[in-house]
């Protein structure tokens, strides 16, 4: 009876069958194993990992595996391919129905997501404390996300520094050099932009329609976040919110930013050479590099600064993400697993950098060989030095435990400013709608 | 349903008949028969009616005790007042748009839907039509397509550079692009579209149905008496379909308030919530934005008071025409 309480409180929101279904994934996670490991010497057992990217995420933690599995032969590392969607949808279900015992050892959560989980559900994580990761050796605003009441939830994984990737061919076309759009700001980018766009009839930027991503990675870029320190909105009027909005409606009436539907298209719109540039967290990079006709064609630069707004900087973020123990890990192991390879290994970092594109937030590789090698797909540029080095100057931001609703109320208002919306009255509206979600 | 209704009115005949100790020999015998005939009934429906107890009361007994909490996370309390979450979505905007977006397809797209698939129906019920189970299997095989991948496989098409677009240029329709899913017209257009293209065979595979059971001679007496096909189909046909037409009304209109599968697959509700429908409202309070179980129950008892409202308008309206 207890099981079937149990398996009906999971069904409790959702009388409407259509939305379970959609939940979709199967609820078929892999019994975590529970083995005893001695504190020192080999380990063994099983480490149960949910991510979601082969070419990424998984890659790296599978590499990860075959380094550990160096001096722990028998560890395994069962990586759960399970996409991020399916990660929270799944997390909130064992959650809300405490079946934590279902829970894998380690999963990989966004940086954006973390406050909000670690707050509603702080029973289905362990906090690094036991662990012998060294925090001092990541950079504060990375850990920042995934830290909550001065604890440690996540070991950062993935670098999400904003870049500009620029096809110099197209830019050579209309005149320019990727030096030329290095340390400009947004009027500047705009101005030269629409020259690209009139010599060469191709936008630099493309963006989905209906996602403030956009304008997310300008207000950072400024020090400025949707949340102040104790988590209140800041969107009614924010002048660096206001300024970011405005830029990105410039950037879509003068057409140097083509707006797409979905993200395929999206990716579409760059590899296929509609459009030459975009701008993104350094992730982006492993898709932008699935375009082997482009070799050599393009370069990264930091971003455009916003104009007139005090604290505006050519530097910010998108996404990236980090590591969490489950409370149903075997805590021991899993710790250690992270410890020795993600926060330990530069052999890790030095392997999957040149085929996934997955740059450290672990600051002793910005010393490292691999990452100063010149890179031929970006025209013989140290991408990934020059990204370390951007990372250190990112502002920070409070995401806060209502990071998504900020986003998602400002993404709708970007949305109405474009059709025609006064933006102060767009931004109040904004931020009533968040006010509303923390009541 | 009445067999059920006999079984039980019969079961209370017998229960009287029982506590008479004077009944006649005769009449206890047909009680014993209606009995196992009554018992016989009950274990046959017993399964059944356990499993949907359990998967389905149940769960919505505690829904409606969850829809009167507040809390984060697991750590739920009752509301105060009990009625707190109802309250809330009086005053939630997006709420009320996204009923304002459900309606907007219920009333376009059902009534079109429904009359298209009426006139499926009567032109491939023709005795003389060949090729019958051809056109009916194609017009019905948009139903037995997986909802995710037909909605993924619209939204390619209706791309900015998809094949609408290419299409509709080449033919010098348009001069540039249309972003069909970034704009509220078009995006709730292209839904209405899918919708129709997924359903409309569905509904005409009830008429069909309905059409085998007609008395082909009330057809024939019409024709004899000089009634064209338009005055045949309306005056002959759609009459005799009329509780066929009410069943699929109110599966229709069930099935568009609980809209998801294009809402979030299409258009994500974007652009800017006025594609959304309340159960992807639902589904983002719940699972994607800071969990609140509790309002989302309340929502999803607001989405089954609307439909139980509207089957009954429905069936108020069937009834009279009689």
């Amino acid at each position: 009876m207890n099981k079937l309480q149990k398996f009906a409180s999971l069904a409790l929101a959702l009388p409407l069958s259509i939305a379970l279904a959609a939940c979709g994934g199967g609820a078929t996670a892999p019994a975590p194993t529970t083995t005893s490991a001695a504190a020192s010497g080999p380990k063994s057992g099983t480490v149960t990992v949910w991510c979601w990217d082969p070419a990424f995420n998984i890659y790296a933690m599978n590499e990860a595996a075959k380094i550990y599995n160096k001096d722990n032969p028998d560890v395994k590392i069962n990586v759960v391919e399970t996409s991020w969607d399916d990660v929270q949808t799944k997390l909130t279900t064992l959650a809300q129905s405490r079946e934590t015992k279902q829970l894998p050892d380690i999963f990989l959560m966004q940086n954006n997501a973390f406050q909000k989980n670690v707050i509603n559900y702080p029973e289905m994580f362990s906090d690094f404390s036991k662990s012998s990761v060294d925090f001092s050796q990541f950079p504060a605003g990375v850990t920042a996300y995934s830290t909550v009441d001065n604890k440690n939830y996540g070991l950062p994984f993935d670098n999400g520094t904003a870049v500009l990737a620029l096809r110099t061919d197209v830019l050579k076309e209309a005149g320019f050099t990727a030096d030329d759009f290095t340390n400009i700001t947004w009027s500047d980018f705009i101005a030269k932009a629409k020259v690209v766009k009139e010599k060469t009839k191709k936008p630099l930027l493309s963006n989905t329609s209906g996602s403030g991503d956009m304008a997310m990675m300008m207000l950072q870029s400024a020090g400025a976040s949707l949340f102040d320190e104790n988590g209140n909105p800041t969107i009614s009027g924010n002048q660096a919110l206001l300024k970011s909005i405005e830029t990105y409606k410039e950037l879509v009436s003068s057409g140097v930013l083509t707006e797409v539907n979905s993200w395929d298209e999206y990716v579409g719109s760059f590899v296929n050479g509609n459009v030459a540039g975009t701008l993104n967290g350094v992730w982006i990079l492993g898709s932008v590099q699935t375009a082997k006709d482009q070799s050599g064609k393009w370069a990264i630069t930091n971003l455009p600064k916003l104009d007139g707004v005090t604290g505006a900087t050519n530097y910010s973020a998108n996404g990236g993400s980090s590591w969490a123990i489950s409370s149903n890990a075997n805590y021991e192991l899993a710790s250690d697993f992270l410890a020795k390879t993600f926060a330990g290994s530069k052999q890790l970092f030095d392997t999957i950098l040149p085929s996934s594109g997955a740059v450290a937030n672990w600051l002793p590789m910005a010393d490292s060989s691999v990452y100063a090698e010149p890179q031929e797909f970006f025209g013989g540029q140290p991408v990934f030095q020059k990204v370390i080095e951007f990372s250190k100057q990112v502002p920070k931001n409070n995401t806060g435990v209502y990071y998504y609703e900020g986003r998602d109320a400002v993404s709708a208002a970007v949305t109405k400013i474009i059709n025609g919306t006064d933006p102060a009255a767009a931004l109040d509206e904004a931020q009533k709608t968040v006010e509303f979600a923390m009541k | 349903m009445s067999t059920l209704a006999t079984a039980t009115g019969s079961g209370g005949a017998s229960g009287t008949a029982r506590d008479d100790e004077a009944t006649p020999r005769r009449g206890r015998r047909r009680h014993g028969i209606e009995e196992r005939r009554n018992l016989t009934g009950w274990v046959f429906l017993l399964p059944a009616a356990l499993l949907i107890g359990a998967m389905s009361f149940y769960p919505m007994a505690q829904a409606f005790i969850l829809s009167l909490k507040t809390g984060r996370g697991t750590r739920l309390n009752f509301a105060d007042p009990l009625w707190y979450n109802y309250q809330r979505l009086l005053q939630d905007d997006i709420f009320k748009l996204t009923v304002q977006n459900t309606f907007v397809y219920l009333i376009i797209q059902v009534p079109i839907m429904l009359v298209i698939a009426l006139i499926l129906a009567n032109l491939l019920n023709d005795r003389n039509l060949r090729f019958k189970g051809l056109w009916r299997t194609a017009i019905f095989l948009p139903c037995a397509v997986g909802l995710v991948s037909y909605s993924l496989v619209f939204r390619t098409i209706f791309a900015t550079d998809g094949l609408v677009n290419d299409m509709l240029m080449g033919l010098h329709f348009i001069d540039s692009p249309i972003n069909w899913l970034g704009q509220t017209g078009t995006a709730r257009i292209v839904i209405i579209l899918g919708l129709l293209w997924r359903w409309t065979g569905y509904n005409m595979v009830f008429y069909l149905a309905a059409m085998q059971n007609l008395d082909y001679s009330t057809l024939e007496a019409a024709k004899i008496d000089g009634a064209g096909p338009f005055k045949t189909f309306w005056y002959v046909t759609v009459p005799q379909l009329r509780p066929m037409i009410l069943l699929t009304a109110i599966l229709s209109t069930n099935g568009t308030i609980q809209l998801f599968d294009e809402s979030w697959n299409l258009t994500q509700g974007g652009p800017a919530y006025t594609t959304m429908s309340m159960s992807h409202y639902l589904f983002e309070l719940s699972f994607q934005k800071n969990p609140n179980f509790g309002y989302g129950a309340a929502l999803s008892y607001v989405i089954l008071i609307m439909v139980a409202i509207l089957a009954a308008i429905q069936m108020k309206v069937g009834d009279k025409r009689d």
